[in-house]
């Protein structure tokens, strides 16, 4: 009895080890890690790294550029969370429709998310050219003047908030489509006899029931607002005057060009506090007004 | 299933074992940037394959490691980790982070006297400034560069200039700018007079109007800046007035990406980039252009630009003397010929510019003379101790003054103070 019990003990250890050793490995203790060498300084060449306790957050607290990029994010996060969200329902609610040519749409959406970032970067950098660039091209049949929307300060960041929302819509568009048709016909067809609006079956009844696909596509959402900033690198490097630089982007900057590894650490700390803070509450407030079946 | 694996574990071990049998051979790791295009990397394997055939003793494992940025990530974090590469070409301007990060070691230890004279001094000085530091020689130029004018011949004719004279000095650049910006019935402009590309990295650029003004940006020790010298004010602010006052370019940021294509586009009719350029413009230029020197101020200058060959500390002595001797011979005339006809670099000796190949070479093409003759007035690329968070903080000032935020006073005051305050530790 005793012996089969211990058998259970290994036999789930065993079940559990590979997936732990993983995530132990690649994500808890370089996280446990990045915290501890957020309070020490970073080598360099023959000076030890050495234990300076809050000295790097009060640099922080001081980085003029660090507040600059947190707001830069901020603004990131607010424009491309909810714009992508209702382009990718409402371009959901377009194709699940029979119409003419519904393949061909989907396609067409879908397309920018199988484009990796740095080739859409390219080509986006070449739509926000002045002069030939095609946005100034179409906009100098109107003979409005060049506009340089990457070089100037007050459009660089919605530069980059437009190409992040044109890339994720499409990806979320396909979660949205995927929850549309498992909600059943029976529903449309209860709601039509009783003599239910088009608008008021979507709010009612479609848009309830896909809830958990919001919940779930909200969550990708606010991670990739944080995470999604290779065509910062191709398109602004974070210029002009870190007018377009965003947290992520500052960091890879500290770490890999400054070489300042224990503070791009304590940038990072931030980074997993904002995230974490984040993912809590979507999860712990939102879940309670979402309908699972 | 598992007879296989022992067959492949069987011929592993031999071949492991012949490698250790072929008497003492030198092993070298050698990682190489590259920043324009195809050529330059087949031609760095050719040359490299070239050198291990004609040295039995020695093999050498040329390693593409992507840009200039990427490949020194690459190299300092081996470097860290232990394992770093024997050889690297690095940008020349990481000298003093790769001796603050004590990784790196002088090539005159592993050179004769002899060959201090012929081969370290045989190079243009104006390379040498961002290669030595305190007496010692820690780069070997190798794929060098510098800014140059290119100008639209057929722009210059239709606005009534010269079509074979190219702007001499600030004035000159201003006045021909105005002639050759044109706009439509609207008032839009059509074709700007010149083209000085400024976005993420504008203090190279920069230096091209500091330096003939008379400004030197950094000290030799890399620990003192001169970012708000009365001289750099005026620079920036001849910059800034190009488009805010005289309207001769386009206001904001510029692209360096599209630069070529506006020349070509007859969106510009100057440019000022890099001389790596020259064969992409000689291909694809719908018209004649012509190549000059950055226009001059006080005097005549610009920066240099581009990678050094870095000997790495990590490595036992038969490999450094073996990798010094490969740097010897890639530098040599006759290789540095190659190399830069291939790629449109510079070739870093006088005596380069001798053999046959590139006198026939610059017979043919003689704009590549240009940036060879603009040596002589060239100085150091910006480089010092901390050099991303220094550089960084002059880009910064540099954008915010062109994109009108503050005045250029203002911003390099600023970023002088910044600068000292990171750079205090090192003095």
């Amino acid at each position: 009895m005793r012996n089969s019990a211990r058998h259970q003990w290994i036999y789930a250890w065993l079940l559990l080890s590979p997936a732990m050793i993983f995530l132990i490995t690649f994500t808890h203790y370089p996280a446990v890690q990045t915290v501890i060498s957020s309070f020490f300084s970073t080598a360099r060449g023959r000076r030890e790294s050495v234990f300076i306790g809050w000295d790097n957050y009060t640099t922080l607290m001081a980085d003029e550029v660090f507040w600059k990029v947190l707001v830069n994010n901020f603004w990131y996060a607010v424009w491309t969370i909810p714009l992508s969200i209702i382009l990718s329902l409402a371009m959901a609610l377009w194709v699940n429709d029979k119409l003419r040519g519904r393949g061909f749409l989907r396609m067409a959406y879908f397309t920018p998310t199988v484009l990796p970032l740095i080739a859409v970067a390219n080509i986006w950098l070449f739509f926000y050219t002045p002069g030939f660039g095609l946005i100034d091209q179409i906009r100098g049949l109107f003979a409005y003047p060049e506009q340089n929307w990457m070089g100037s300060p007050d459009t660089a960041l919605y530069s980059m908030i437009a190409v992040a929302i044109w890339k994720e819509a499409g990806f979320f568009m396909i979660f949205y489509l995927a929850a549309l048709q498992t909600i059943p016909p029976s529903l449309r067809e209860a709601a039509s006899i009783e003599g239910a609006g088009k608008f008021y079956y979507f709010r009612r009844i479609a848009f309830p029931l896909l809830m958990p696909t919001t919940l779930f596509v909200s969550v990708n959402a606010v991670i990739n607002s944080f995470r999604l900033v290779d065509h910062i690198f191709v398109m602004t490097e974070g210029g002009p005057n870190n007018a377009s630089s965003l947290l992520l982007f500052y960091i890879y900057e500290v770490a890999f060009d400054y070489w300042d590894t224990a503070y791009a650490a304590t940038l990072t700390v931030v980074m997993l506090a904002i995230l974490t803070t984040v993912a809590i509450g979507q999860f712990f407030f939102l879940d309670k007004k979402v309908h699972y079946k | 299933m598992f007879p296989k694996i022992f067959k492949i574990a069987s011929v592993a071990s031999l071949t492991s074992l012949a490698a250790v049998g072929s008497a003492f051979a030198v092993d070298l790791e050698f990682y190489f940037p590259v920043a324009v295009g195809g050529a330059a990397a087949t031609t760095i394997e050719k040359l490299t394959a070239d050198y291990v055939a004609a040295n039995p003793g020695v093999n050498i494992e040329a390693i593409y490691a992507g840009s200039y940025s990427d490949a020194g990530v690459k190299a300092l974090t081996a470097a860290r980790g232990g394992k770093p590469p024997q050889l690297s070409v690095l940008l020349s301007t990481q000298m003093f982070t790769l001796i603050d990060e004590d990784v790196i070691v002088p090539f005159d230890d592993f050179v004769s006297a002899d060959e201090q004279e012929s081969w370290i001094n045989g190079f243009y000085p104006s390379f040498m400034e961002n290669s030595q530091t305190g007496g010692k020689t820690y780069g070997i130029p190798f794929q060098r560069s510098t800014p140059v004018l290119y100008w639209n011949k057929k722009a210059f004719a239709e606005a009534g200039l010269d079509p074979d004279v190219a702007p001499a000095n600030w004035d000159e650049m201003v006045e021909f700018g105005k002639k050759l910006t044109k706009k439509d019935d609207s008032g839009n402009v059509t074709q700007w007079g010149v083209r000085i590309p400024s976005a993420g990295f504008p203090y190279w650029l920069f230096q091209g109007l500091s330096t003939p003004a008379g400004a030197i940006l950094a000290n030799s020790d890399g620990n003192k800046t001169n970012f708000n010298d009365p001289k750099v004010v005026e620079a920036l602010e001849y910059l800034v007035d190009l488009s805010a006052k005289h309207g001769v370019m386009q206001p904001g940021s510029i692209e360096w990406g599209p630069t070529p294509k506006a020349f070509f586009e007859g969106e510009t009719a100057m440019m000022w980039t890099t001389t790596g350029n020259l064969v992409n413009v000689r291909t694809n230029a719908p018209f004649d252009f012509g190549v000059a020197m950055l226009p001059a101020k006080e005097r005549r200058g610009a920066p240099t630009g581009g990678g050094n060959f870095y000997l790495f500390k990590d490595s036992t002595d038969e490999q450094k003397d073996a990798a010094v001797d490969f740097v010897q011979w890639i530098t040599s005339p006759e290789q540095a010929a190659v190399w830069s006809i291939a790629t449109g670099y510079v070739a870093p000796r006088p005596d380069a510019w001798e053999t046959d190949a590139l006198k026939a070479y610059a017979a043919d093409f003689p704009p590549a003379l240009v940036a060879r003759d603009q040596l002589e007035f060239a100085v150091a690329e910006l480089s010092t101790y901390e050099n991303g968070k220094v550089t960084q903080t002059f880009n910064d000032a540099l954008a915010s003054a062109i994109a009108g935020e503050k005045t250029a006073q203002e911003a390099l005051d600023q970023a002088q103070a910044t600068a000292d305050r990171i750079l205090k530790p090192y003095r």
